[in-house]
């Protein structure tokens, strides 16, 4: 068991390796000369030359990643076209917003999603099942950008309730987090849950009504159980998997709020790299992918990892 | 011991049924059986009907701007769904939208199927280095999530449908490909597989002939709860400007072009979006019911 | 009856298969990944089938009986030892792989998981003759000819997918399967063990039929006594991965050598108690194959042993009247240095 833990933990070395080769290549997919695509434009010949000499490019593509990689290993991710500044200066407070919003959806949605998976687990009504079931189907299949602009013209346009875009005065800085600040999350933290809220919901459901059925057999054969244990037995059962998809469901967020936070000019790291394509800044784009790719193989081990603890028998591979 | 005459076997088990009439027939009969689903079917033939006769559906040009026509409400100025910012037939475009769109969710699916399947068919028949080799690769891209790797690749190659399909279609591959491996793996341990190479056969008569009537049921329900998925990020990525180019009628960028007009007119901005969750509600539910048909065994 | 194949190369006196020193240890794969041990499932055995006989496989669940078979077919790869069909050398060389499987077929423990659920009888049937070249429309012709010879009606059988089948039924098609490429050698694994009893007496009086026939040999492998006594001319006896016992079937019925098959006779259920050879049944679950014992593998379940037989491994000697007769024990070798054999060093 142990020894599968440290298997899981150094199988993300290469992986981790694998994605920064991804992420170099960037730079050589992109259409034109590759140094075009991290010049500033109307650069001087200084400046040409230094980047010439920064990134190698007259050396073999080999040499050229080693150079890239060991600079991103030590924090160097280069400069941003766009705002001449450090890559990870510009990377870490995005990160910290995204973080924010995909923290408040996941802990959203599994609030959510549990209840929701609960109540349709236990009851014995099939409007009520059913009805839940609808809605985590509508959930996975809503497009959350175009759910993003429904809500701002109900909650913003309409109701005048609720800002549309923006984020608080307070940014990611939770110690100064106001009611003006929880205001401006709602609606994209609401937005982003919707997707794992049905996933939960489902796997919730699932889990719950296995366990009555099983529960339904052993009340035939007169030992059933009463119903607050009932109750905790079947949240013993439903608990491990629901934790799983919402580790996995955090990690999907992370990389996958770029809609959303481009409908609700929301300054995370889908902004940045919005920002990074429409001015073509490669340096940015690469910085803001590989660390959000680093983010979600760092969950997903994390995940795995627990799961494992909790539950010896569930051993992805 | 040869007097022993050989009984013929009906003897003792008399027929059950008459000759049967195959898998693929019972999964239809208990597809057909399901509601739901036969309704999202139908839902799914008139939308993709209706993208195919646009020009004869379409009660106006889709290209046709008009400067004092703009944002018109639904059902005015014989607007069945009013007009969008530059004054062009909502329904009309809508009709036609349906064209790109619908071809941009499902083409990466059926793409991703045919190489992430054909790779994890590979990876598991043959296992060992081969495996290694291919999963490896598929681990890494699998190492990103979907829709950053969609809108990163889709980001570096340039906006345009051709680079967005490429893109969707390399998010798919990772994870087609290892349901393909995991299934292929289970498949290729059984015994009628050994039985087949003890007959002499090569690897890939045994993979057509053996491996791929177990498995593409598996790798093509799989693919299929994927195309919902599909519908939405490609919209997606047109919403973001990654996708189709204007002036072109898609969804995806109908929506991103009416953004700014939520203000003014919410209704017309929004009902790209119904569209798009339609599709993807419904190809979400028919996947369901595919699957419900094809599990149990014949 | 016996007609002449006109494959035979070396004559009747020649053995079909010839066996020499095969061996197949299975890597066992730790947490990350590395071998750190192996399970010793077959090693170093010899043995020789003849023309026309048929030749019993017998021993407890895991002893490498299924393992032998796949070496045979070249389903795996052997890791050691030499085979040659009718003389000549299997693999680099001799015999291709291609036609050591046209020569040599095998029905398949399991009946059910040994067909594709998606294949009919007669697709599943056709198949290895495709596969040898014929076209479609002639291999299921063919194939058809084989469902009858092997006692189902073709009009009702061949169109049926295996969970359309019976047991029985399902057994006779892949006896079929194995039949239609026309093999001199058919290994039957465990042909008839998941049969009810009067199923398994159908299914055994036709592969008997079969062999007169068809001028066939078997490797006849099954955990059943009663039913080796009744099809085999030889048994061999295996146990974890060594031949400990070989010979004649009456022979090995009446004066058999080795502890392990005495044990496996008094743990059997017989019609007739004049069969029944006093000794101690077996108990408790045979050792691991990974770390088997050292010396004789079965000392630590057997009653006689002793300190050499610990320190030395047996060898497969003569042993009895028969010279066809061998078993792999010091207590009945003379000189080895066991208290119950003889001292003297030269053996009959
Ligand atoms: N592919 C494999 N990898 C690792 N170990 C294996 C493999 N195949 C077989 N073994 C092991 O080799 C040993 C012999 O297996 P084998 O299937 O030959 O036994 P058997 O005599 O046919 O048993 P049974 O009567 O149950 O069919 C067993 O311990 C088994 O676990
Ligand atoms: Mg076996």
């Amino acid at each position: 068991m142990h020894l599968y833990i440290l298997r899981r933990l150094l199988y993300t070395i290469p992986i981790i390796i694998g994605v920064s080769l991804v992420c170099f290549s960037f730079i050589h997919l992109a259409p034109g000369d590759p140094i075009n695509s991290v010049l500033p434009e109307q650069a001087s010949a200084e400046v040409v030359a230094q980047i010439k000499a920064a990134y190698g490019f007259d050396k073999p593509l080999p040499i050229q990643y080693l150079k890239w990689f060991s600079n991103v290993l030590s924090g160097d991710f280069g400069l941003s076209i766009m705002t001449r500044r450090p890559v990870l200066s510009e990377v870490g407070p995005a990160v910290a917003h995204t973080a924010l919003l995909a923290v408040s959806a996941t802990l959203l949605s599994f609030l959510l999603g549990t209840s929701l998976g609960l109540v349709a687990g236990m009851t014995t009504r099939r409007v009520t099942d059913r009805s839940v079931t609808a809605f985590s189907v509508v959930g996975i299949s809503l497009p959350h950008y175009w759910l993003g602009m429904v809500m701002v013209v109900i909650f913003a346009v309409k109701m005048r309730m609720l800002p549309a875009t923006g984020m608080g005065p307070a940014g990611a800085d939770l110690t100064q987090f106001g009611i003006e600040d929880i205001k401006h999350l709602l609606l994209p933290a609401v937005t982003l849950a919707m997707i794992p809220t049905g996933i939960i919901a489902r796997s919730v459901r699932a889990t719950v009504a296995e366990v009555r059925r099983q529960d339904f057999v052993q009340t035939l054969k007169g030992k059933g159980l009463r119903r607050p244990r009932m109750f905790l037995h079947v949240i013993k059962n439903a608990a491990p998997p629901a934790i799983a998809i919402m580790g996995l469901q955090f990690a999907q967020l992370l990389g996958g709020s770029i809609l959303v936070e481009t409908v609700f000019s929301w300054p995370g790291t889908g902004f940045l790299l919005n920002a990074a394509i429409s001015t073509r800044d490669l340096p940015l784009l690469q910085g803001t992918v590989i660390v959000l790719a680093t983010f979600f193989v760092l969950t997903n081990v994390l995940v795995d990892i627990v799961q494992t603890l909790i539950d010896p028998r569930v051993r992805r591979a | 011991m040869t007097e022993i005459a050989v009984l013929p076997a009906t003897a003792h088990t008399p027929a059950r049924r008459p000759p049967q009439r195959g898998y693929w027939r019972n999964v239809l009969k208990r597809f057909l059986r399901d509601r739901i689903g036969l309704v999202c079917l139908m839902v799914l033939l008139a939308i993709a009907l209706a993208a195919i006769f646009a020009p004869l559906l379409a009660p106006a040009d889709p290209y046709r701007t008009s400067m004092i026509r703009r944002l018109i409400a639904p059902g005015e100025k014989g607007y069945l769904l009013g007009t969008d910012e530059l004054g062009r037939d909502m329904l009309s475009r809508l009709l036609y939208g349906g064209r790109v769109s619908l071809s941009m969710g499902i083409a990466p699916i059926v793409l991703s199927t045919m190489i992430g399947g054909g790779l994890g068919v590979i990876a598991g028949y043959f296992g060992r280095h081969i495996n290694m080799m291919i999963m490896r690769v598929i681990d890494v891209f699998y190492a990103f999530p979907s829709v950053l790797l969609a809108v990163a690749m889709a980001g570096v190659l340039g906006s345009g449908i051709l680079n967005s399909l490429i893109s969707l279609t390399l998010v798919f591959i990772p994870p087609i490909a290892r349901v393909a491996e995991s299934v292929t793996t289970q498949v290729r341990n059984q015994d009628f597989v050994e039985a087949a190479r003890a007959t002499g056969a090569g690897s890939a008569r045994i993979i057509i002939e053996h491996v791929l009537a177990n498995v593409t049921g598996p790798i093509l329900t799989y693919a299929s709860s994927l195309v919902s998925v599909s519908i939405i990020i490609s919209s997606g990525l047109s919403f973001l400007g990654l996708g189709a180019s204007p002036p072109t009628a898609d969804w995806g960028l109908m929506l991103n072009t009416l953004r700014q007009a939520v203000y003014v007119a919410p209704v017309n901005a929004v009902l790209p979006g119904v569209m798009i969750f339609l599709t993807s509600v419904s190809f979400n539910l028919v996947s369901d019911s595919l699957r419900t048909a094809m599990d149990v065994r014949a | 009856m016996n007609m002449v194949d006109a494959r035979d190369r070396g004559g009747p006196r020649q053995p079909l298969l010839t066996v020499e020193g095969l061996r197949k240890y299975f890597p066992l794969r730790n947490a990350l990944g590395t071998v750190s041990a192996h399970v010793q499932a077959v090693d170093d055995i010899s043995f020789t089938v003849a023309k026309g006989e048929t030749l019993g496989v017998v021993g407890e669940s895991g002893c490498g009986k299924s393992t032998t078979a796949r070496l045979l077919m070249h389903l795996i790869e052997r890791d050691a030892g030499s085979l040659l069909l009718d003389g000549d050398p299997v693999g680099s060389g001799g015999v291709s792989v291609r036609d050591l499987r046209r020569q040599v077929q095998m029905v398949f423990q399991d009946s059910y998981a040994s067909l594709n659920p998606r294949h009919t009888a007669v697709a599943e049937i056709a198949f290895g003759l495709r596969v040898i070249g014929h076209r479609r429309a002639e291999a299921e012709a063919q194939a058809r000819q084989t469902l009858r010879l092997v006692g189902l009606d073709p009009d009702q059988f061949a169109g049926r997918y295996p969970h359309e089948m019976s047991g029985g039924q399902r057994q006779r098609v892949n006896i079929a399967r194995g039949l239609a490429l026309n093999p001199r050698l058919l290994i039957l694994d465990e042909a008839v063990s998941a049969l009810d009893k009067s199923v398994q007496a159908q299914v055994l009086n036709l592969i008997e039929e079969l062999k007169q026939r068809l001028n066939l040999t078997y490797l006849f492998i099954s955990h059943d006594l009663n039913v080796v006594h009744y099809v085999s001319d030889r048994v061999l006896v295996m146990y974890l991965g060594k031949i400990v016992e070989i010979g004649p079937v009456d022979e090995i019925w009446r004066n058999a050598a080795h502890p392990y098959t005495r044990a496996l006779f008094s743990s059997r259920l017989s019609m007739n108690p004049a069969d029944r050879v006093v000794a101690p049944p077996l108990t408790g679950d045979p050792p691991s194959p990974v770390n088997p014992p050292s010396g004789c593998r079965f000392r630590t379940r057997c009653a006689l042993a002793e300190p050499i037989c610990a320190a030395v491994e047996p060898s497969l000697l003569a042993a009895g009247a028969d010279a066809a007769h061998a078993a792999a024990c010091h207590a009945v070798q003379a000189g080895s240095g066991h208290s119950l054999a003889g001292g003297m060093t030269h053996a009959a």
